[in-house]
């Protein structure tokens, strides 16, 4: 099988997948059955590009012109196999949680919901594959519509209100600056494909440069730069399997994978470094990062918690891809994937809660732990590994991103890094502690711990394989970065 | 036959002209099936004169027919070259669709008897519209020109189901367009009495030593302003929401996709090519004149678009924001941005002639169009909404629609000419252009439906099929846009080649 073929298959793999689920809507094991085993095969399909690229194949293919030299075209690089890899995969875990959630809950239009995700996981795929910016920009746009529906599941007015604000600023920012940034890019330079060692260099003013910088950066909304963030804790009231998946992992780090895109093959590490363009995105993302810790620290409700950690979390990467070294470019990449497992995680436990014991609030959690115990030692493991504590993947992501930040002497920058951790330890321990440490409540012992016990099994499972994932990224991060080496050389 | 083939720039105006008063002779038998079945026929021969004309001017250049073999300047000349081939194609086009989307909703909407007058105005209509695109002459122009108009003041009058308002609407529109074709007239007498000819090529030839002439500087004036009007950019376009709003659906379909575009091709022509940039009042007013009143037309066009709460009004202020946007293509003046107004006439063809077939799926099936009429209606007939969301995307730009390429276009065009403040206002445009479609898709999707409504249906397959068509061509040339790009900046060029 041609490599070529094999990224065409992956990309209308889900999307077979959801004329499936269409077809099958009235019968819904039939209907998951299907969802499961696209999954299977894209992930399939994914480790044999990652086979291919590991081997140092490259393939490329090019779809329309769409105008004059502007092609649709799609090719395989180390950090789009990267992100298509994590995505793919926890497609599959994250659709068996799916099945418990959406089944424990008794949730309505499940099939409209399987759709949108399969044509998610699509888009995904696009962004990942891009050959150029504007393949990846379309993709970017049909990830953010295809996603609107599953922010409004419930449908209530509060649902409305979180996906208009979703829907508005993640248009808005791709069309009012993104889009600008892109026909900027086009016309300074005629070309927009992904060129390693970046295609900007002699084209443009270094003093103009910051500008076209933030065009995009402020562009790319999902990658949630404040003051544009707002869109990432009003899409939590979607249900929890769209917040863990899309809202952690596919939407969110596309944007952050977009950002890395433009850094290091539109602009050039080194061409931006040269030029110290992107100084002040080194304070802006400091800022997001700072900012964002604190006000997780003050949110309650779990999930709005969990969101504004993210924010903070995307903003380790933005900062990473600002300081343009080596190190620091690795280590976002690392982050990627660190950061969606751990995340990903989180998100189940706060989903696997709520099934459970339909609980919202931190402070409604005390003494839960004992009672579901594999879901808060889960949320013990992905906590310590977004802190960035040994034996779990977290710290490799920060060791690199901060080695980046101390070879260019901004010492400072490690010092946020490092404030940081500690605020994740305030903002996420807090819950395990209170699971465990703390005495159930009154009446809920009243009337008896029989009511309450763990999630269904299509709930646990799924979140304690990517607690165990933190564990063997640890010993494995190296493999990674091996495979991302190619791009910074 | 090759002799045949050579009188195809007549017969696309002749037939259409003459079959109307045939389609008259219809009344006898009352046949309304056949007036309708006549008038789609001569449509499509429209069509496929139009498409041998592109493609015989596309291989070997252009075509300057004589009509009854009078050498112009003295006798008149049919003169097609790249830009209005391509104007022919989207008239012809969008009534070759059009038409066949007709039948259930003129049935629906026109009273029997009138039917077949009905057809044969639109007949005139189009045969005026075909008319001005197709002349080398500039009086013919304004014949042609005032023949389309006044067969729909006609046509707009006839209103859905007789209704009341569309009278003033027409009469309004009347009063207006008389008022433009006027300063249009009298431009001309300005321009023939100095120069003594009417031919276009002629008289950019013969203007070209004249530039200071003060007959001339009065002409331009007149002209630009009688177009300006018949164009609706913004003062003047007062004529255009009310006539859209109250005009049968298939004359909305009809007018909001090919009549102001028209025009706007003839301004295209009298800028470019009849006067030229000899005269350097042209970039002033392109800059001081155009380019404001264009900005001012996108907003305002597109905020009052917000504030409206009928469908078809709608749409009909979001044309005087297209407009916008058509015009500072043509104030741009360099390659780009000109072939982005060129585009966006095709363009915003196939967007509006969209929306305006899916609004008259509405009318046949719900009648009234307020948004509260349509809600909760997304699921009740969701092929035409699906339709309208996709021309709405469409319209506000999102990649793979022709809407997008059109903007894109536009936005090199004016980093071409360093003009840096415009930018945010098109992406302010375009995020305005978000809010009212935003409206729709809210109303119709996400609003419960009134209890006391009958359940709606969707409408007939012979309503949607032409529908899809258009929405297919929204995509087909937004994912294969190297045709119209091709010919757009070709004709841009053609256009700018006047230039000294």
């Amino acid at each position: 099988m041609s490599t070529e073929l094999v990224i065409a298959l992956a990309l209308i793999t889900p999307l077979i997948g959801s004329i499936g689920i269409f077809l099958c809507a009235n019968i819904p094991n039939l209907r998951e059955t299907i969802t499961l085993l696209s999954a299977g095969v894209l992930f399939t399909f994914i480790c044999f590009l990652l086979h291919q690229i590991s081997n140092g194949q490259n393939a490329s293919f090019r779809l329309f012109e769409v105008i004059p030299n502007l092609m649709i075209a799609f090719n395989i690089e180390p950090l789009g196999m990267l992100f298509a890899t994590i995505a793919s995969g926890l497609w599959i875990i994250n659709s068996l949680y799916s099945i418990g959630y959406m089944r424990g809950n008794q949730e309505e239009h499940q099939t409209r919901f399987y759709i949108c995700f399969a044509i998610a996981i699509s888009s995904s795929m696009g962004i990942a594959f891009a050959g150029n910016m504007f393949t990846l920009f379309i993709f970017y746009e049909i990830l953010t519509l295809s996603t609107y529906p599953l922010v409004t599941h419930k449908g209530t007015p509060e649902a409305k209100a979180g996906g208009r604000r979703y829907l508005g600023l993640l248009i808005g920012t791709s069309i009012g600056f993104q889009l600008i940034a892109i026909i900027w890019t086009w016309f300074l330079t005629g070309t927009l494909d992904f060129t390693p060692g970046g295609i900007l260099s002699g084209k443009i003013e270094p003093t103009i440069l910051p500008f076209l910088l933030a065009l995009y950066m402020f562009g790319i909304g999902k990658a949630a730069l404040m003051p544009f963030h707002s869109w990432l804790p009003a899409a939590m009231v979607a249900p929890t399997p769209v917040s863990a998946l899309l809202h952690a992992v596919a939407v969110v780090k596309a944007g952050v994978f977009t950002v890395l895109k433009v850094v290091v093959y539109i602009f050039g590490i080194e061409f931006l470094s040269s030029t110290g363009a992107s100084t002040w995105l080194i304070w802006a993302a400091s800022f997001t990062l700072l900012a964002s810790s604190l006000i997780a620290l003050s949110k309650d409700n779990l999930k709005a918690r969990l969101a504004y950690s993210t924010v903070s979390q995307l903003s380790y990467i933005v900062l990473a891809a600002a300081l343009a070294t080596k190190l620091s470019i690795l280590g976002a990449g690392l982050h990627i994937a660190t950061h969606a497992l751990g995340k990903i995680t989180l998100f189940m436990c706060a989903g696997a809660i709520y099934v459970a014991t339909h609980k919202t609030e931190i402070s409604d959690m005390d003494g839960l732990g004992r009672i579901m115990p594999f879901t808060f030692i889960a949320f013990a493991i992905a906590a310590f590994s977004i802190i960035g504590l040994p034996p779990f993947a977290g710290i490799w992501s920060k060791w690199y991103m901060a080695l980046g930040a101390a070879n260019l002497g901004l010492y400072l920058i490690i010092a946020v890094y490092m404030v940081s951790s500690l605020l994740n330890v305030g903002y996420l321990l807090p819950v395990v502690a209170r699971a465990f440490f703390k005495p159930l409540p009154q009446q809920l012992q009243a009337s008896g711990s029989k009511s309450l016990r763990e999630a269904p099994l299509l709930c646990v499972i799924p979140l304690c394989i990517t607690a165990l994932g933190c564990l063997v990224l640890f010993f494995f991060a190296g493999e990674v970065i091996d495979l991302l080496r190619p791009i910074v050389n | 036959m090759t002799n045949w083939l050579h009188h195809i720039p007549i017969l696309i105006v002749a037939v259409p002209l003459i079959s109307a008063p045939i389609c008259v002779l219809f009344t006898f038998g009352a046949n309304r099936k056949a007036a309708w079945l006549w008038t789609l026929l001569v449509s499509w021969f429209a069509f496929l004169c139009a498409i041998y004309l592109l493609n015989h001017v596309l291989e070997n250049g252009e075509i300057s027919y004589h009509l009854g073999s009078w050498k112009p300047p003295l006798g008149i000349e049919y003169r097609i070259d790249l830009i209005n081939a391509f104007v022919l194609l989207i008239v012809s086009g969008i009534s070759a669709v059009a038409i066949p989307f007709g039948r259930l909703v003129v049935d629906r909407e026109i009273e029997p008897d009138r039917q077949i007058l009905f057809y044969t105005s639109y007949l005139l209509c189009l045969t005026g519209l075909l008319g001005v695109t197709i002349t080398g002459d500039a009086f013919n122009i304004f014949v042609f020109l005032e023949i389309s108009s006044l067969s729909s003041y006609v046509l707009i009058a006839m209103g859905v189901r007789s209704d009341r308002r569309a009278l003033t609407a027409a009469y309004n529109y009347l009063i207006l367009g008389t008022v433009g074709a006027t300063f249009f007239v009298i431009g001309l007498g300005f321009l023939y009495m100095v120069t003594g000819t009417l031919n276009i090529m002629d008289l950019s030839d013969r203007l070209m030593q004249l530039a200071d002439n003060k007959a001339v500087h009065a002409g331009y004036a007149f002209i630009i302003i009688g177009l300006a009007l018949k164009m609706a950019l913004f003062p003047m376009h007062v004529w255009l929401p009310n006539s859209y709003t109250y005009a049968p659906s298939l004359i909305s379909i009809f007018l909001a996709a090919t009549a102001t575009k028209v025009s706007i091709y003839v301004l295209l022509r009298f800028l470019f090519t009849v006067f030229g940039f000899s005269f350097d009042f042209i970039p002033l007013t392109l800059t001081f004149i155009f380019l404001p009143l264009a900005i001012i037309a996108i907003f305002f066009g597109s905020i009052g678009a917000i504030f409206q709460t009928n469908i078809k009004r709608l749409f009909a202020y979001s044309s005087v924001a297209q407009i916008g946007y058509i015009v500072i293509g043509i104030a741009l003046s360099n390659t780009i941005g000109l072939a982005a107004a060129v585009l966006h006439i095709f363009n915003h063809a196939l967007i509006k002639g969209a929306i305006f077939m899916a609004a008259g799926c509405l009318v046949y099936r719900v009648g009234k169009l307020t948004t509260d009429s349509i809600r909760g209606l997304g699921k009740e007939m969701p092929w035409t909404f699906s339709a309208l969301v996709l021309a709405g995307l469409s319209l506000i730009g999102i990649p793979t629609t022709v809407g997008f390429i059109s903007k894109w276009y536009l936005l090199l065009g004016i980093m071409e000419n360093g003009w840096w403040p415009l930018i945010p206002l098109i992406v302010i445009g375009s995020l305005l252009a978000v809010v009212y479609i935003w409206k729709i898709i809210e109303v119709a999707y996400f609003f419960p439906a009134p209890p006391d409504r009958a359940p709606v249906s969707e409408v007939p397959i012979e309503l949607l099929i032409p529908l899809w068509i258009l929405i297919g061509c929204n995509f087909y040339f937004g994912i294969q846009a190297d045709i119209t790009i091709g010919i757009a900046k070709e004709a841009a060029t053609i256009l700018l080649d006047n230039r000294p």
